[in-house]
């Protein structure tokens, strides 16, 4: 085994013997290619809404939840799906969340969710990491589509120009600070500042 | 007989297309929310707007619960969560300068008042509602008190 090893090294440290340094060359950027666009698709195909609602957990829970809120019915017809509110849209930062959501792989192999009941009990835990994390990026995803330059404050009903105003603008508090439970159904929010 | 019966039935008959055919129809007459005929598929009117302009509705008597003046699409009252009170609850007013739930809200059943909103004054909506941006389909004769007894303090009736 371990003079099998020794061979392997030795032949990847010496200079190749069979092929000329032009099909290596062209060979491993094609096969870069290849690689990269494979990775890429693959990423992108974990980023899809048909991906996350493909578990019985994602598709009979928070998925419900989110067909009742403007964030998936609404006038215009524009909608947001999972990865657009979950997953950061930046390659490092997607890359990060990704290796994250290896955990998550876990726990629908090991059914940590497996009923409604399981996902009740679970809901706080989950909601207060996600909280966490836009709090900690400043509500980077929902900036994604709302930006706080672009809102006309005239257009809107005179509570929300004012709070926005009053807390947005002056940086007070981002987005998530009180727009919790938009789109799904909030835990029980006991010790929780919902504002 | 046969003849009689017969002219009968076409007078009775004609009498009945007279009677349809003077019927009001449209929003003076509210004898039943359906107006087409029962052969017919009617359109469904349009869903009227919530109001949402934030003015306080004067109440047409001191009990009565005030109307909420804004949208509540999607607010959460349940166990885990009331999203009325995330503004309205005592604690919350002087960030969100929206009226305080009243007082009354804290009594429980025996008149004790609690810490926080009681149980039985939870859901707020049993009692506060929304108001639609349409006409109302019946009209409403109510007269507020105050009405009342400047009619009588002119010396009028009622």
């Amino acid at each position: 085994m371990r003079s099998r090893i020794r061979d392997l090294w030795r032949t990847l440290r010496e200079p190749s013997r069979f092929f000329s340094l032009g099909f290596l060359v062209v060979g491993g950027f094609i096969g870069g290619i290849v690689f990269w666009g494979g990775f890429n698709t693959a990423l992108e195909a974990t980023n899809t809404e048909t991906f996350c609602v493909s578990c019985h957990e994602m598709h009979d829970n928070p998925f419900e939840e989110l067909k009742t809120t403007i964030h998936y019915t609404n006038r215009s017809g524009v909608r947001a799906t999972c990865p657009d509110c979950h997953v950061p849209h930046d390659w490092t930062d997607k890359i990060a969340r990704k290796m994250q959501a290896s955990k998550e792989v876990w726990g629908w192999l090991f059914g940590t969710i497996d009923t409604q009941e399981e996902f009740r009990e679970h809901r706080r835990v989950m909601a207060m990491r996600e909280w966490a994390r836009l709090q900690a990026n400043d509500s980077l995803e929902c900036r994604n589509c709302h930006g706080e330059s672009f809102m006309d404050f005239t257009r809107q009903s005179t509570r929300a120009a004012e709070a926005h105003e009053q807390f947005l603008v002056s940086g007070e508090k981002t987005c998530i600070d009180c727009h919790k439970g938009i789109a799904h159904r909030l835990p029980d929010m006991g010790g929780v500042a919902s504002r | 007989m046969i003849i009689r019966t017969l002219f009968l039935a076409v007078a009775l008959a004609a009498a009945a297309a007279a009677a349809l055919a003077q019927e009001p129809v449209g929003r003076d007459w509210v004898a039943t929310m359906r107006l087409d005929a029962l052969t017919e598929e009617g359109e469904a009117p349009r869903m009227p707007e919530v109001e949402n302009r934030d003015l306080r509705r004067v109440r047409n008597y001191p009990e009565q619960p005030p109307t909420i003046p804004h949208k509540i699409d999607g607010y959460q009252i349940d166990m885990n969560f009331n999203k009325c009170l995330d503004c309205h609850s005592r604690s919350a007013t002087g960030e969100s300068q929206a009226p305080m739930v009243s007082i009354t809200h804290f009594m429980d059943r025996d008149g004790q008042f609690l810490a926080a909103v009681s149980p039985r004054r939870y859901f707020c909506n049993q009692c506060h509602v929304v108001q639609h941006e349409t006409e109302a389909p019946v009209e409403n004769t109510f007269e507020d008190i105050d009405t009342l007894l400047e009619r009588e303090a002119a010396g009028g009736q009622d």
